[in-house]
């Protein structure tokens, strides 16, 4: 079984407080995983340490292995512009830049220097194509990310991530800050993208995570309790512990 | 007292606060304009001062002198300020020497204008021997005016959301690539709030560059030349001659300039921002 990200041993402290408990687990190419748990178990941090979003807290410590494509990108000499690069991120809030749609889409490409190899008109449109937004904004490009409604948003988010050309595409709680209809979109438009990408998401309704997910990970407390394909998590949870959480009674 | 006595009441006060306010503001400029708008002609605005204690003459070259101080403060002024301003908000470690630094800067914004003009006088003035001159004055108002444009710049840039720079760095843009191009855009409308302050400020400062500009009305040549601003002339003007007219005249100009630049500098701002964020 060939895994697009692995973690072995991974555990992860906040000064003296360790959130994540030597985790060990595999992430499959070109299917959804999601991880399920309640607030504080640690699965955004788990989340961000595999594109090293953490990296910028002062105080946080790191042991164990993340491996993507075989590579640690904890290891000496790992460029981590390369690795947020290939793995892409979508966050809870919707955050498109105070900029135009064109622009926020095109930052990645601007940043990482591709705008010289590649026609810019042309990222921003298949991205924008890929995020299924382009029909509604094709014709105002030029107008502010931020007059777009949330659900557009999101979506333009999520292109924005795109436009680097990443391999993984991380999502935490993505669908959090939205109403019931984009919801369904963004849920639509992760099953499209799974053909082409690993995503890896984060959410605290385990309904989504049952209607949209291949895998499904149960963290509580910093451990990864369970693991396993989605149908067998929710119909026949092997610990007494998921089987309390997916049915309410905790959480 | 019922409640909706006290909300009436509440009403009455801050309605009639806001109303003195008004009133004290207008009266002041309609005061100046009044008795200063009969003495401008385009002759008072084209001809230099005649110098000496006559009062006599025109500002042309004093006009010429305010924007040359002005456009010098503000080039060596905003470069070093919004610097020191990222520095603190994005780079300084939150330790001892940083919060001491600020309350440096702190301090010294409510320092008096003419201990920063003594300053001036001490080091560019004597030490560098850049003598009474435009350069001496500008580089004294930079001083004068760097704590202020660095607080208010820091609290801009501290108040863009942190999902902004989250959103950079996961698209693999370094962390100057961030501030160049995200943080510093979406804390612009702050920062130009804070340069129109220092330039509203520069404008009006007469104690500091009263012992540093040197006070000549000839036409500035060189950043070398010694020079004599609006508000000196004004100060020139009603304390050493008996031409109040004249002085109320400049006044009036001096408060036409004010408006302008800042007028500029908001439209100039307003471009920036609409370039950088699309008609939104």
């Amino acid at each position: 079984m060939d895994a697009k990200i692995e973690t072995r041993k991974l555990s992860f402290f906040y000064g003296r407080n360790q959130v994540l408990k030597s985790i060990s687990m595999k992430i499959r190419p070109d299917q959804i995983t999601a991880f399920i748990g309640p607030s504080g178990c640690g699965k955004s941090t788990f989340l961000r340490v595999l594109n090293r979003m953490n990296d910028v807290i002062p105080t946080a410590r790191l042991e164990g292995e993340v491996l993507l494509d075989g590579a640690n990108i904890y290891g000496p000499n790992v460029d981590v512009v390369e690795v947020r690069k290939k793995v892409g991120m979508v966050f809870q809030q919707p955050n498109p830049f105070p900029k135009t749609i064109f622009e926020n889409v095109a930052f990645g490409p601007r940043v990482l220097g591709m705008a010289g190899k590649v026609s810019l008109d042309e990222v921003v449109e298949r991205s924008l194509r890929s995020a299924a937004l382009w029909d509604e904004v094709k014709d105002q490009l030029n107008k502010s990310g931020l007059a777009l409604s949330g659900g557009q948003q999101q979506r333009l988010c999520i292109a924005r991530a795109l436009a680097t050309e990443p391999e993984a595409l991380l999502m935490d709680e993505p669908c959090s800050a939205l109403d019931p209809q984009s919801t369904l979109k963004i849920e639509e438009l992760m099953q499209q993208l799974k053909q082409k990408y690993t995503i890896v998401i984060v959410t605290h309704n385990m309904q989504q995570a049952a209607r949209v997910s291949d895998w499904t990970g149960f963290l509580l407390l910093g451990e990864l309790v369970e693991y396993g394909r989605t149908g067998e998590v929710f119909s026949r949870p092997q610990d007494k512990r998921t089987e309390d959480y997916i049915t309410g009674r905790f959480g | 007292m019922s409640a909706r006595t006290t909300q009436k009441l509440a009403t009455a006060c801050v309605w009639g606060a806001g109303a003195v306010t008004v009133a004290i503001l207008l009266t002041i400029v309609i005061f100046v304009l009044v008795r200063g708008a009969g003495d401008i002609s385009w002759s008072f605005l084209t001809t230099p001062p005649a110098g000496g204690t006559s009062g006599e003459g025109g500002i042309s070259t004093v006009i010429v002198s305010t924007l040359y101080l002005i456009g010098l403060t503000v080039v060596i002024l905003v470069p070093l300020g919004v610097g020191a301003a990222v520095y603190m908000a994005e780079y300084a470690k939150d330790n001892r020497v940083t919060r001491l630094i600020r309350y440096g800067t702190e301090v010294l914004a409510g320092v008096p204008s003419i201990v920063f003009g003594l300053f001036g006088f001490a080091l560019f003035v004597t030490a560098l021997h850049f003598r009474f001159s435009i350069l001496s004055g500008a580089l004294t108002l930079v001083c004068l005016l760097l704590p202020t444009l660095i607080r208010t710049s820091e609290e801009a840039i501290r108040a863009v959301p942190r999902s902004y720079r989250e959103a950079a760095l996961a698209l693999g843009a370094t962390k100057w690539q961030s501030i160049w191009r995200i943080i510093v855009p979406a804390a612009l409308s702050g920062i130009v709030t804070g340069i129109i302050l220092c330039i509203g400020r520069a404008i009006g400062e007469t104690a500091c560059l009263y012992v540093t500009l040197g006070g000549s009305a000839a036409m500035p040549d060189s950043l070398f030349s010694p020079a004599r601003t609006l508000s000196l002339h004004v100060f020139t003007l009603a304390t050493e001659t008996k031409a109040f007219g004249a002085a109320m005249a400049t006044a009036v100009i001096l408060i036409i300039m004010i408006v302008l630049i800042n007028a500029l500098t908001n439209w100039l701002s307003q471009r920036f921002a609409a370039r950088m964020v699309g008609g939104a």
